[in-house]
C-alpha cells in the first residue's frame, strides 16, 4: 500500500532548542496515524512542518508523494489542517467561515456553495450556519474548524489535537465525526496527548517524547509489549502492600503505585493469573482490600516508557516555537 | 447524509495566472475584514470618538489661544492636523487585527491553505483603507458642523484626501510589521503608541511649527505626519498653505513607505506563526 505521509530523520531547532531530533514514521493512504506525546514533545511541530506551515532543518518530509519543502502549493491544494485552536472567525457566520476557507482554497464558487450546505448539515451546524461563532460552544466551534478543514476534499486531514479542552460530551460527539471520516477512507494523522483518543481512532500510534520516536505499533502491539494483563490489588496499609510486591513478584513485573497500598501487576498469563495472585496472597495471609483485573490503558505504556504519564507535561518542556509558548507547546 | 460527504476526491479548480489569485485573495481578506467591521460597529465609533474628541477640544478650548498665519479661521488649520490624526491612531488597527488573527490561530490556517502569501496583508490593509475612507468623511462631516470650510472646491477636497489616504495606507504597513511581532492585540496597542505619539503631536498638526523649541522643528517641519498635514493644507485651503512641493514629498514619503515596509511585512509575515 501507498503511504500517504512519510517522515525520516524529520529535524526542527528552535534556536538552541531540539523539537524534533531525527522523527521518522509513515501513514499509508487511508489509514489513521495517531502521533502521541505529551506537551512539548514535538507533535505539533511534526504538524506545522508536513502542513507546509513551518520548514524543516532536516531529513525528509513528503506529503502523497511530494516534498513539503520544494511543492508547499502542491501539497497545499490536497490537505486539510484543523488546529489545537479551533481556528474559525468569530465574527464571521458559520456559512462565512466556510465560504472564506472555501474562496481561498480557490474553489469556484458554485461547487462552494453546495459543498457548504453539505458539511453544515454533515456537521448538524445547519441551525446555526447564519448566527456569528461567537455565539457557537465549543464543540460547534470545533466542528465548523474541521469542517472547514474538509471544505476542498482534502487526500490528506491533519488534525491537532482535536478535542483538547473539549468537555467529555464535545470530545465523544467529535470522535463520532472523526471516526466517520476515516470510515470514508480519510488519511489522516493525528495528534493528541489523549490515550483513549488514540486507542480509539488511530490504526497505528507513534509515540514521541522530547523529539525522538520512543515506540510505535498498533494500540494492541504497544500494550501486549507490556504485559497483556494487569491486576490492581489494594492493601490496608503500605508495609502490606510492600510484603504482598515481593510475593507476587514471581507471577511478573510487579510496582507498588505511588498512593503505597496499591500493588499493580503485569503478566502475560491472562486471566488465570487472578487465581495465582489469590493463591499466592492467601498462602501468606496478606488480606487485599480491593482487587481489580483489567486490560492495560495506553497509559500504562507511556507511563513504562517514558517514566511519567501522558497528561502530565515533561519536566523540560520544550516550547512550540521561540516565543508563543501561550499557544500551547507540543 | 452520504458517505460521499466526507470522501475525499479531487475538485475542480478554475485555473489562472497567480496574478489573478494574488488579487482575488486579496478581495477575499478584506472583504472577511470589512465584514468584522460591520458587525462591530464599535470599532469604527472607537476609531472616530478620539478624533472627535481633538476636534471638539482644539476648536473650542485651545483654539482661541493658539495663533496661526493667514486670515483664515484655526478651524480650517486644525482639520486637516485631525485627519492625519485620524488616519495615523488608524493605522494601530492594523497590528491589533493581525496580533489578533496570528493568536487566534487564523494566520496558521491561512498559511495552510493555496492562497497567495501577501493576500493576509494586502487584504488586512486594503479593508483598513476602506475604513479610512468612511472615517474620513465623517470627520469632514464633523468639521463642517464646527466651522471647517474646503477653500478649493470639489477638487481640492478629493485631491487632498486622497494624499491623506494614502498616508494613511503606507502606516499600516508598518503597524502591520509590528502587529506579526508580538504575541497579542495589548501588546499591538501598546507598542504603536509611544512611536505614533511624537509623530503626530511633534508635527505641524495643531499648532503652528514655528512656535516650537529650535531643536524640535527641524524634526517636526520634515517628519511624514507634517508633511501629509502640509500637503493636505495645500491642496484643500489653499492660499497662504499653497506648496506643490509638501505634495509631491508627501507622496514620496508614502509611495518610500510602502515600498521599504511592505515586502518587510511580507517577509515577517512568511516567519511568523
Amino acid at each position: 500500500m501507498d503511504n500517504a505521509i512519510v517522515v525520516e530523520h524529520l529535524e526542527k531547532r528552535y534556536g538552541s532548542v531540539v523539537a524534533l531530533d531525527g522523527v521518522g514514521f509513515s501513514v499509508p493512504t487511508g489509514s489513521v496515524l495517531g502521533l502521541l506525546g505529551p506537551n512539548g514533545a514535538g507533535k505539533t511541530t511534526a504538524v506545522r512542518i508536513l502542513t507546509t506551515i513551518l520548514k524543516r532543518d532536516g531529513g525528509r518530509a513528503e506529503v502523497l508523494g511530494l516534498d513539503v519543502g520544494a511543492n508547499p502549493q502542491a501539497v497545499r491544494e490536497r490537505i486539510g489542517l484543523a488546529g489545537q485552536y479551533a481556528a474559525v472567525d468569530e465574527n464571521l457566520t458559520g456559512d462565512e467561515n466556510l465560504w472564506l476557507v472555501g474562496k481561498l482554497s480557490h474553489l469556484d464558487p458554485k461547487t462552494l456553495r453546495d459543498r457548504n450546505v453539505e458539511l453544515l448539515e454533515r456537521f448538524d451546524l445547519s441551525d446555526a450556519a447564519a448566527r456569528p461563532v461567537r455565539t457557537y460552544s465549543g464543540g460547534m466551534r470545533r466542528r465548523l474548524d474541521l469542517a472547514a478543514a474538509l471544505v476542498h476534499r482534502p487526500e490528506v486531514l491533519f488534525l491537532d489535537e482535536p478535542t483538547t479542552g473539549l468537555d467529555p460530551q464535545g470530545r465523544t460527539g467529535l470522535w463520532k465525526v472523526i471516526e466517520e471520516l476515516v470510515a470514508d477512507g480519510a488519511t489522516v494523522l493525528l495528534t493528541t496527548q489523549y490515550l483513549e483518543e488514540a486507542d480509539r481512532l488511530a490504526d497505528n500510534i507513534v509515540v514521541i517524547d522530547h523529539g525522538h520516536v520512543i515506540a510505535e505499533g498498533t494500540a494492541t502491539e504497544l500494550k501486549a509489549g507490556l504485559g497483556a494483563t494487569i491486576v490492581e490489588v489494594g492493601f490496608a496499609d503500605a508495609a502490606t502492600a510492600q510484603r504482598a510486591c515481593a510475593v507476587l513478584r514471581g507471577l511478573g513485573s510487579c510496582d507498588v503505585e505511588s498512593d503505597g497500598q496499591t500493588v499493580e501487576l503485569k503478566s502475560n498469563d491472562g486471566a488465570r493469573v487472578a487465581i495465582d495472585v489469590v493463591r499466592a496472597l492467601d498462602g501468606q495471609q496478606l488480606e487485599p482490600a480491593s482487587l481489580a483485573l483489567r486490560e492495560p490503558t495506553l497509559d500504562d505504556v507511556f507511563l513504562s516508557l517514558t517514566g511519567h504519564g501522558a497528561e502530565e507535561p515533561a519536566t523540560d518542556d520544550v516550547p512550540a516555537t521561540g516565543r508563543r509558548r501561550t499557544r500551547g507547546a507540543a | 447524509m452520504t458517505a460521499t460527504t466526507l470522501a475525499p476526491a479531487t475538485v475542480h479548480r478554475p485555473q489562472h495566472s497567480s496574478m489573478y489569485w494574488a488579487i482575488a485573495d486579496t478581495k477575499t481578506i478584506a472583504w472577511r475584514n470589512l465584514v468584522t467591521l460591520r458587525r462591530l460597529p464599535q470599532l469604527l465609533v472607537f476609531a472616530t470618538v478620539q478624533p472627535v474628541i481633538f476636534v471638539l477640544m482644539f476648536r473650542y478650548v485651545f483654539g482661541g489661544a493658539i495663533h496661526v498665519n493667514g486670515s483664515l479661521p484655526y478651524v480650517d488649520y486644525l482639520m486637516p492636523g485631525v485627519f492625519a490624526q485620524t488616519v495615523a491612531f488608524g493605522a494601530i488597527q492594523t497590528g491589533i487585527g493581525l496580533a489578533d488573527d496570528l493568536n487566534k490561530g487564523l494566520i496558521e490556517r491561512f498559511r495552510s491553505l493555496p492562497m497567495a502569501r501577501s493576500a493576509v496583508l494586502s487584504g488586512r490593509t486594503l479593508a483598513d483603507l476602506t475604513r479610512n475612507v468612511f472615517v474620513m468623511c465623517l470627520m469632514i462631516f464633523i468639521g463642517y458642523l464646527v466651522g471647517f470650510r474646503v477653500q478649493t472646491g470639489i477638487i481640492g477636497l478629493l485631491a487632498g484626501m486622497a494624499v491623506m489616504l494614502l498616508f494613511g495606507f503606507s502606516l499600516t504597513w508598518i503597524f502591520a510589521i509590528i502587529g506579526l511581532s508580538v504575541t497579542n492585540a495589548e501588546t499591538a496597542q501598546a507598542a504603536s503608541f509611544p512611536i505614533l505619539a511624537p509623530l503626530v503631536f511633534a508635527s505641524s498638526a495643531f499648532v503652528v511649527v514655528g512656535t516650537m523649541p529650535g531643536w524640535l522643528q527641524g524634526f517636526a517641519k520634515y517628519q511624514p505626519v507634517s508633511v501629509a498635514i502640509d500637503a493636505t493644507r495645500s491642496l484643500m485651503l489653499g492660499g497662504i498653505y499653497s506648496s506643490p512641493g509638501k505634495v509631491v514629498a508627501s507622496l514620496a514619503y508614502s509611495v518610500g513607505i510602502v515600498a521599504v515596509f511592505a515586502p518587510l511585512a511580507v517577509r515577517r509575515y512568511r516567519r511568523a506563526a
